[in-house]
């Protein structure tokens, strides 16, 4: 069995949970164009206080997909999309492993 | 295709009978067979049931499904988890997702659905080698993400 693949099967599993909220799927759209964008950026369009902005900005950046960093006074954020990509990668094998075995089932019962 | 983080579904439509398609998922010999693993008992509810996996590439690698909920020819559903794979872990302690396999007749045959859920609670803290995309570079990234979030 590879290593490779036994290591790589499994990640990023508090990605998902980071991202079982419409909120925070919204901020990952938002950051998606890949420009880094301050909280008042964030909050425009949200009925969601500033301060509810940034408790789910930390809930992702705890997951690994955003990050912030200081620009003058101000504090952004932008999007770490590796992270974001191995948990799509991850359901993505775990889907393909189940085609494949529903295709074995066809080929089982379908004789 | 995934629908959220948190489960996948998928449907197949068979040209066999609900009671051929029940009969091969039901039954831990013939799910064994298509599915590829040996399995050390037979399924009923409630029961815990171990085996070898015996797919290429899988060989021996041991797997354990907890026996939810059978409904003749429409529900059987259980828990397991997820490509425990990795050989100096132990997963007993970790939650798990299930998986619900539903039949209903259709005109063709049998239609399957297949869910597995509860991949938004695999735990936290678990470290892995990162997965190495093989096509790096930002805009394939950002092609994912445009993915996931559409």
């Amino acid at each position: 069995m590879s290593r490779n693949l036994a290591a790589t099967l499994r990640k990023g599993a508090p990605v998902f949970a980071a991202l079982g909220d419409e909120t925070r799927l919204r901020l990952i759209e938002k950051l998606s164009s890949g420009e880094a964008l301050s909280i008042a950026q964030l909050t425009e369009g949200e009925p969601v206080t500033r301060q509810a902005i940034t408790k789910h900005l930390e809930v992702l950046a705890d997951a690994g997909l955003v990050k912030s960093s200081r620009r003058g006074r101000e504090r952004i954020w932008e999007l770490q999309p590796t992270r974001l990509a191995d948990a799509h990668a991850y359901l993505d094998r775990i889907s393909a492993q189940w085609d494949d075995s529903l295709e074995r089932l066809r080929a089982f019962v379908e004789d | 295709m995934t629908t959220t983080s948190d489960r996948i579904e998928k449907q197949i439509v068979l040209r066999a009978s609900p009671e051929r398609v029940w009969r091969a998922i039901a039954s831990a010999r013939e799910f064994g067979s298509w599915f590829g693993v040996n399995l050390q008992d037979d399924f009923v509810p409630g029961a815990t049931v171990r085996g070898a996996i015996t797919i290429k590439g899988f060989e021996n690698v041991a797997m354990t499904m907890l026996i939810e909920r059978m409904e003749k020819e429409r529900v059987f559903a259980f828990r397991w988890h997820p490509y425990a794979i990795e050989p100096n872990v132990d997963y007993s302690q970790e939650p798990t997702t299930l998986v619900e396999f539903r039949i209903e007749a259709v005109a063709e045959g049998t239609r399957l659905v297949v869910t597995e859920s509860g991949f938004d609670q695999l735990p936290e803290g678990r470290r892995f080698k990162a997965f190495e995309m093989n096509s790096g570079g930002w805009t394939a990234q950002l092609a994912n993400i445009e993915r996931y979030v559409a």
